[in-house]
């Protein structure tokens, strides 16, 4: 790593990469945790939200996390302990698994990989074995419906997710997620040769933006598609059984799983942590992509990654406190009959005009 | 009185009361899930027990009276002026208009009429507890379905109205305020400015709610073509009010039978639905929340006055007889069967609430549904749980 | 968007005119065409309501009546009322006190009766508004009616609180087990003679330290 004008050992670099990971979970969960679901949720229902822990209740995340932790670790009497115990740590494993391929910056990434883009789409399904496990674990019928609505629905909606990112891979012509912020920002995009804004994949993968957001509700279990959850059906769908720090793990694993997607979503469609090069002037010039990039985006890039990140997680849970949920039958049949169908008329759409232009 | 072992044994049955148990037979096809009493879809402690094949339901079964408290037989030992507190906490969100059939029945027993405007006021705090208890409806709705936000709203707008019942009777809650021959007390002043105000500030929840909500795609979905009920079974079973308007069934007592209300001074429609699914009834229920606001405004636009209270005795004795007297209330037709034998108290008053038969509809209406769409059913079918168990 | 509110509401300009006592009367009268000597009472209080009362084994029978001729097709509620006087009097006895003796005479009400147990219903006919309670005996000693479970579906539920509240049984319905109390639970509690347990478990308050009713005699005249 460049940044420091310091050579740190591997095993530096391994745990600044162990800490970075843990932050790049926890700090996007607990904006995102407080500013939408304590403050804005409030708003939105005309009452104040917490106040009380530390400065207009910011502090609220930590009182919560406290609380959580000190609570007794139960297990229902008839559940499969061990399975039981493993569950929530499958879910929260595999958003680890999600943020290591994400970028940051020009030298700010944890990994590089040729196929970024299937390697987040083969990990994003772990989470489904985690949520299927706890709900068969739980010796609940409740936590059985709950978990086996899970299966069926995250299944479908990995579909559509794939196939509007295919969008963008032929668009891009590559998986590679740098590459994919490159060629949105860099001196050679342009949107029908005006470079003023680079080119994010936003404005010509419109459609595809739209079944991805969309598929991420989803496979988050958000409403309007949170069958799984259905709080007034289920009490708490394949959750129900879980208290104290499991259901800690649940909880953070859920608002980070939002934010590393929405995260990946921002790098695929709205550039990632990149501005466009125009801006600044910058040249890409020798073999790295990034070489005549100022170094300061190093510390700018996350920050901008996470602005994009805010605004997309805002439409996210604006939707999820807005709407009614879905029928498992009714979110099924809207995955299989217009989602995929969509995607598959966009890939035609992008492959033809990636051709002709 | 009953000696010492005689009474441990009567506690001890009274104590057993409180525990409800259900004979379920065995069944090995199938999974069989108990919907309450503790669950956040049921407005209270009610339970239903479904029998599942995967996700559609193959029987149910509500078992009421978790919240049973003898109504029938605690009114045999008060007076009739006692018999109102009571009588408040029936359909507690509404519960001006649990007292007023009763009253009513009393007075039509002694022939005693309320003043005019004591008639007027009992009209107008009748249909304000409608509104209060309707518009929790709207928001709880929602919640049912997923919809976290228009609950708030509801509240919100609907203290309005609670504080406007309470400048005028003191309570919330349970305002316990009608009397054989008139009211408690007069209207303060003001108070008629401020009933202006909060109505307008209805009808656009009203709105609000129609455009949030029932006009939102994903509820159109969830509640349309769900939990059909013909007219002839809603006939059968005895459904009233908005549940029974929403199967096409033109019928509304306040405007078809003639009460000392001042209904019949006032013009408003009476909507009905054709459909019979959940949507239905919750449509018919937002209209009659807004028709409801303008029936108040017409009503303090034309309050006469006057003395608000009758010429009764300090000691009520109601002469011998029997009457029924049963009137258009929030939740559905709420009746009185009030038998007296010419004694400070009633001799047996039959309670006819009207989520009880709403509910008894259940197990008709349950079969081959889907689990979500058994919340959306509750939900459309809208009871309370003192009103089906008194 | 088409607002939802402005397409369907009703209000019938060819609604009947509020019953008057012909309707009332001539209801009778069909019912008594039908079935003749089963119809033992009835009462028509003028401007108010109809009141009948038919032999037991025509309890079933004149729900049918009601249904199909009469054309009452809105059941309303069905219960019973028990006309034994309670010898717990309004539950105000001293327990400390020798037990009172109390009338025990039986009298019903309106449209007579000559059993200490009556069941009775409501049904009320949506086009000409009018509603009809019927009322039965119920013979003292096999208290079994027949059941309306066939002829109105919602009775159901009514015969089931009856039955457990009652202990009158209803030959015909297939599923009597209790509404609101626990299967083995002894007694119908709505009966006279079963006390109210709140006040066997604790003496009405008003024993000590109770305000005397205001005025102990009838100072004011009675109303008009």
């Amino acid at each position: 790593m460049s940044l420091l004008a310091v050579s740190i050992p591997y095993w530096g670099q391994s745990l600044l990469r162990v800490l970075g990971g843990t932050v790049a979970i926890l700090l996007p969960a607990g904006t995102i945790v407080y500013l939408f679901l304590f403050k804005m949720m409030s708003f939105m229902q005309s009452r104040l939200g917490p106040m009380d822990a530390g400065p207009y209740g910011s502090l609220q995340l930590v009182a919560e996390v406290g609380k959580w932790m000190q609570k007794e670790d139960l297990a229902p009497n008839g559940a499969d302990k061990r399975i039981f115990r493993m569950a929530p740590l499958v879910v929260l494993v595999s958003t680890f698994l999600l943020v290591v391929v994400v970028p940051f910056g020009p030298d700010a990434y944890f990994t590089n990989f040729d196929g970024g883009v299937f390697y987040m789409l083969a990990v994003s399904s772990v989470s489904t074995l985690g949520i299927l496990v706890a709900g068969w674990s739980s010796a609940n019928k409740y936590s059985l419906l709950g978990g086996l609505r899970a299966a069926g629905q995250l299944i479908a909606y990995e579909l559509p997710m794939v196939l509007a990112v295919v969008g963008v891979v032929i668009q891009a012509g590559t998986m590679n997620l740098q590459q994919i912020v490159w060629r949105q920002n860099s001196d050679h995009a342009a949107m029908f040769g005006w470079t003023g804004l680079g080119n994010p994949y936003l404005f010509t993968q419109i459609i595809g933006f739209v079944v991805f957001m969309i598929a991420v509700q989803a496979e988050l279990t958000q409403v309007p598609f949170d069958m799984p959850i259905a709080e007034s059906e289920l009490v708490s769908g394949y959750m129900t059984e879980y208290s104290g720090f499991r259901f800690l793990i649940f909880f953070i694993a859920e608002f980070a799983t939002v934010g590393v997607f929405t995260m990946i979503a921002s790098v695929l469609f709205l550039g990632g942590w990149g501005v466009p090069f125009a801006w600044f002037g910058w040249k890409t010039t020798g073999p790295g992509l990034f070489d005549g990039v100022a170094n300061w985006m190093n510390i700018a890039g996350p920050i901008i990654l996470f602005v994009k990140m805010t605004v997309l997680s805002f439409l996210a849970m604006w939707v999820r406190f807005s709407y009614p949920r879905l029928r498992e039958d009714q979110l099924q049949r809207f995955a299989w009959k217009v989602l995929i169908p969509v995607s598959l008329l966009n890939i035609m759409a992008t492959a033809i005009l990636k051709v002709v232009f | 009185m009953t000696d010492i072992a005689d009474r441990h044994k009567l506690s001890y049955i009274a104590a057993q009361a409180a525990d409800a148990r259900l004979n379920v037979e065995l069944e090995t096809e199938g999974m069989t899930l108990n919907i309450g009493p503790q669950h956040p879809a049921t407005h209270g402690t009610l339970r239903i027990i479904v029998r599942l094949d995967g996700e559609q339901v193959v029987w149910a079964e509500p078992s009421a009276g978790y919240m049973h408290r003898g109504y029938e037989k605690l009114t045999e030992v008060r007076t009739y002026p006692q018999v109102t507190t009571l009588v408040n906490r029936i359909d507690w969100l509404g519960s001006f208009a649990n007292e007023v059939p009763f009253i009513l029945a009393a007075e039509k027993l002694m022939g005693v009429e309320a003043p005019p405007r004591a008639q007027w006021i009992r009209t107008i705090l009748f249909e304000l507890s409608r509104i209060a208890n309707v518009s929790l409806f709207l928001g709880d709705l929602g919640a049912q379905l997923g919809a976290v936000t228009p609950v708030f709203y509801a509240f919100r707008d609907r203290e309005y109205v609670l504080n406007l019942i309470e400048l005028v009777t003191g309570g919330r809650f349970h305002p316990n305020f009608d009397r054989i021959g008139g009211l408690f007390d007069d209207l303060p002043a003001g108070w008629i400015d401020e009933t202006r105000h909060v109505m307008k500030r209805l009808r656009n929840f009203c709105d609000e709610i129609e455009d949030i909500l029932i006009n939102n795609v994903v509820f159109q979905k969830r509640t349309r073509g769900v939990g059909v009920i013909p007219r002839e079974v809603a006939l059968q079973y005895g459904l009233s009010g908005p549940n029974l308007r929403a199967s096409g069934v033109d019928w509304d007592l306040r405007r078809d039978q003639q009460l000392p209300l001042a209904y019949d001074k006032v013009d408003f429609k009476v909507w009905t639905h054709p459909d019979g699914d959940s949507f239905a009834r919750c449509w018919v229920r937002l209209q009659e929340t807004r028709e409801a606001t303008k029936i108040v405004d017409q009503l303090i636009d034309g309050l006469p006055s006057g003395p608000i209270m009758a010429k009764v005795p300090r000691i009520i004795k109601v002469p011998a007889g029997e009457a029924w007297v049963s009137t258009e209330n929030p939740l559905g037709e709420m009746g009185y069967y009030v038998v007296s034998k010419g004694d400070l108290g009633p001799f047996r008053v039959k309670i006819r609430s009207a989520s009880f038969n709403n509910i008894s509809i259940v197990p008709w209406v349950l079969r081959g549904v889907y689990i979500p769409d058994i919340v959306s059913i509750l939900a459309s079918l809208y009871f309370i749980l003192g009103d089906i168990d008194r | 968007m088409v607002r939802l509110s402005e397409t369907t509401s009703t209000n019938t300009p060819d609604t009947p005119a509020l019953p008057g006592d012909s309707v009332r009367e001539s209801i009778v009268s069909r019912v008594r065409d039908v079935i003749g000597d089963a119809l033992i009472d009835s009462l028509v209080k003028p401007g108010d309501d109809i009141w009948l009362r038919v032999r037991t084994d025509a309890w079933r029978q004149a729900g049918v009546v009601l249904r199909d001729v009469i054309g009452c097709e809105y059941f309303c509620f069905l219960s019973a009322i028990d006309w034994l006087p309670s010898p717990y009097g309004r539950g105000e006895d001293d327990p400390t006190e020798p037990a009172v003796e109390r009338d025990s005479t039986i009298t019903q009400g309106y449209t007579g009766g000559d059993t200490r147990m009556q069941v009775f219903a409501r049904v009320t006919n949506l086009t000409t508004h009018v509603g009809v309670t019927v009322k039965a005996d119920v013979p003292d000693d096999v208290q079994v009616v027949e059941s309306w479970s066939g002829v109105y579906a919602g009775a159901n539920w009514h015969e089931r609180e009856a039955h457990e509240m009652f202990g009158i049984d209803f030959a015909g319905h297939n599923d009597l087990r209790n509404m609101y109390l626990p299967s083995d639970f002894e007694g119908h509690p709505l009966r006279k003679d079963f006390p109210l347990l709140a006040r066997m478990v604790k003496p009405w308050p008003g024993i000590v330290d109770v305000e005397p009713l205001p005025g102990s005699d009838d100072e004011e005249g009675t109303a008009s």
